[in-house]
């Protein structure tokens, strides 16, 4: 990415969080109880989250790439996101799972459910970088083994 | 028999939207154009779990973490209008803070396996769910059917073991 920055890029991606982040309020989802009554089968709403969500970006990310080539502000390609497959998504998916579903809340509706002023659910953010730390020493120390020099394991 | 058919074994509820669908269905659609108007603008695709990462290569030196030097600080904003916006509806349309009952126990517990799990897996709700799925990224499909039917699996035995809220 290249980084000599447009002055509109951050109070863009502001602009965009503000949004992001009321939709979140606005469709309770930054409400445990909501994706929990969802996870449990009570009522389906969430699904209309998701997938309206998932919905609105896929025309962009299908759309844009044929419009123009680069982002205005970044002067990236528009591409989509894709990333790799492997284990990892099966093994991370099924963590990140359990999580969601004994909790109820996943990164973004977390921030959001602060907004909310829901000050409870820094127990969980708390959480999360907690986690996130945990991974990041393990997969450093793992990187850092499996590029030293050979023999040592 | 009609009535067998209509009872299968309670999976699916009486009524399968209590609250309605508008709330759900316009707050997902804005947040759609949340990431719409980042990628519009930057063409970047922004996933939400990425900031618990990003942030945390402030205060370590951890070299998992310096691969988001770059990204850092736009990510922290990114939080920060999550955080405001939806502080605007909560001053003026939910009235005033509103505070889950869920226990401290479950949230701290399940945010550690969040935490670990959304990076390890390459992505979260918005991330895999929203840039990925809109993106008709296979692992992100494979991911979102992943965590999903395990999040529902955990949910459903946490309520069956009596755990609430």
């Amino acid at each position: 990415m290249s980084r000599n920055r447009h002055p509109l890029f951050v109070p863009l991606i502001l602009v965009g969080g503000l949004i992001f982040g009321f939709g979140l309020a606005y469709s309770h989802m930054a409400r445990p109880e909501v994706v929990l009554d969802f996870l449990q089968f009570d009522d389906f709403g969430l699904l209309f989250v998701m997938f309206g969500a998932a919905v609105v970006s896929g025309i962009a990310f299908a759309a844009m790439p044929r419009v123009r080539d680069r982002a205005p502000l970044t002067g990236d390609v528009y591409g989509r996101r894709l990333k790799s497959f492997d284990r990892n998504v099966l093994i991370g998916g099924a963590i990140f799972g359990v999580g969601w579903g004994l909790s109820g809340i996943c990164p973004g509706a977390a921030y959001a459910s602060l907004g909310i002023g829901n000050v409870t659910i820094l127990w969980a953010i708390a959480g999360m970088f907690a986690g996130a730390y945990l991974q990041g020493v393990w997969r450093s120390q793992r990187t850092a083994a499996e590029t030293a020099p050979a023999g040592a394991d | 028999m009609l009535a067998e058919l209509a009872a299968p074994g309670q999976v699916v509820p009486a009524e399968p939207f209590p609250n309605g669908i508008s709330r759900y269905a316009i707050g997902g659609l804005l947040v759609g154009l949340g990431a719409v108007v980042i990628y519009l603008g930057t063409g970047i695709a922004a996933g939400a779990s990425t900031f618990l990462e990003s942030t945390l290569s402030y205060v370590s030196d951890q070299s998992r973490f310096q691969q988001y030097l770059a990204s850092r600080d736009w990510r922290v904003v990114f939080t920060l209008g999550i955080v405001l916006g939806a502080a605007v509806y909560a001053v003026f349309w939910q009235g005033g803070a509103w505070t889950t009952d869920v226990q401290p126990w479950r949230l701290l517990l399940g945010g550690v396996l969040v935490g670990i799990g959304t990076r390890i897996g390459k992505g979260c709700t918005s991330g895999h769910g929203v840039c990925g799925v809109g993106s008709a990224s296979k692992t992100s499909i494979v991911g979102v059917i992943t965590f999903l039917t395990v999040a529902i699996v955990t949910a459903q035995l946490v309520q069956a073991l009596g755990v609430s809220p």
